[in-house]
């Protein structure tokens, strides 16, 4: 099964592992991304493309399930307004052996980052504001699946 | 054919509208000469397509080199590099 969800609202992570869970499933693998709060930053605002950012997180988890067979995928990511220590994203894997369920889990973390149509625009207690920058590290990330 | 125009990011605060609706005249075959009409038309969208090498797009929701022709796409979508996650 393919959970895909793009909200504004908090998840629970915990509840998330639970739903994974199925009969011939041996592991399960997940990642949650949280809202650093460095350098005084109070506001993390997700901006994203409906329509398009669904269609992509399911392309990413069929991609997944076609490459390590997995029982269940599930990709959260929230958008609009965030702050230190919110979690912003997650991703659950389970598969029949632990290699696919982490390797899947890497696999949707790190294209995730650049193939879905997510923007981040960071706010600072004084008062600066501007829009992330896409990262190199992020592209070699995502080349290397 | 009516196309629809969508920015996203800061090139939607620069150009001043998330949407819009236009008719593409005949030259513009591709997003790489869709980006340089739409800087013609100066002020924001002149700033917000000033370097197309800084621009990344979606025809129909599938993200496209700007290189792409444009064809039948209802749906074109101008925005920054991804940085989701």
């Amino acid at each position: 099964m393919i959970r895909i969800l793009v909200q504004r609202e908090p998840f629970d992570e915990g509840r998330e592992l639970a739903t994974l869970r199925a009969n011939g499933v041996g592991g399960i693998a997940s990642f949650t991304g949280i809202v650093r709060g460095e350098d005084g930053l109070t506001e993390l605002h997700l901006d994203h493309y409906p329509g398009m950012t669904e269609a992509a997180l399911m392309a990413l988890a069929d991609q997944a399930n076609a490459r390590w067979s997995l029982h269940n995928v599930t990709i959260i990511h929230r958008v609009g307004p965030l702050h230190p220590c919110d979690p912003v994203v997650f991703v659950g894997t389970a598969a029949t052996h632990r290699a696919a369920a982490l390797e899947a889990c890497a696999f949707l973390i790190d294209r995730l980052k650049t193939d879905a149509p997510f923007w981040k625009r960071e706010t600072f207690a004084d008062g600066r504001s501007s829009w992330v920058d896409a990262r190199d590290s992020d592209e070699t990330a995502a080349a290397r699946w | 054919m009516e196309r629809v125009l969508l920015y996203f990011a800061w090139v939607r605060e620069q150009v001043g509208v998330g949407e819009e609706k236009v008719a593409l005249p005949a030259e513009v075959l591709t997003l790489t000469d869709l980006a340089a009409w739409l800087k013609a038309r100066g002020g924001g969208y002149s700033e917000a397509f000033a370097r197309p090498e800084k621009l990344r797009a979606a025809l129909d929701q599938k993200m496209v080199p700007l290189t792409t022709a444009i064809g039948d796409a209802r749906e074109i979508a101008f925005f920054p590099p991804v940085t989701g996650g």
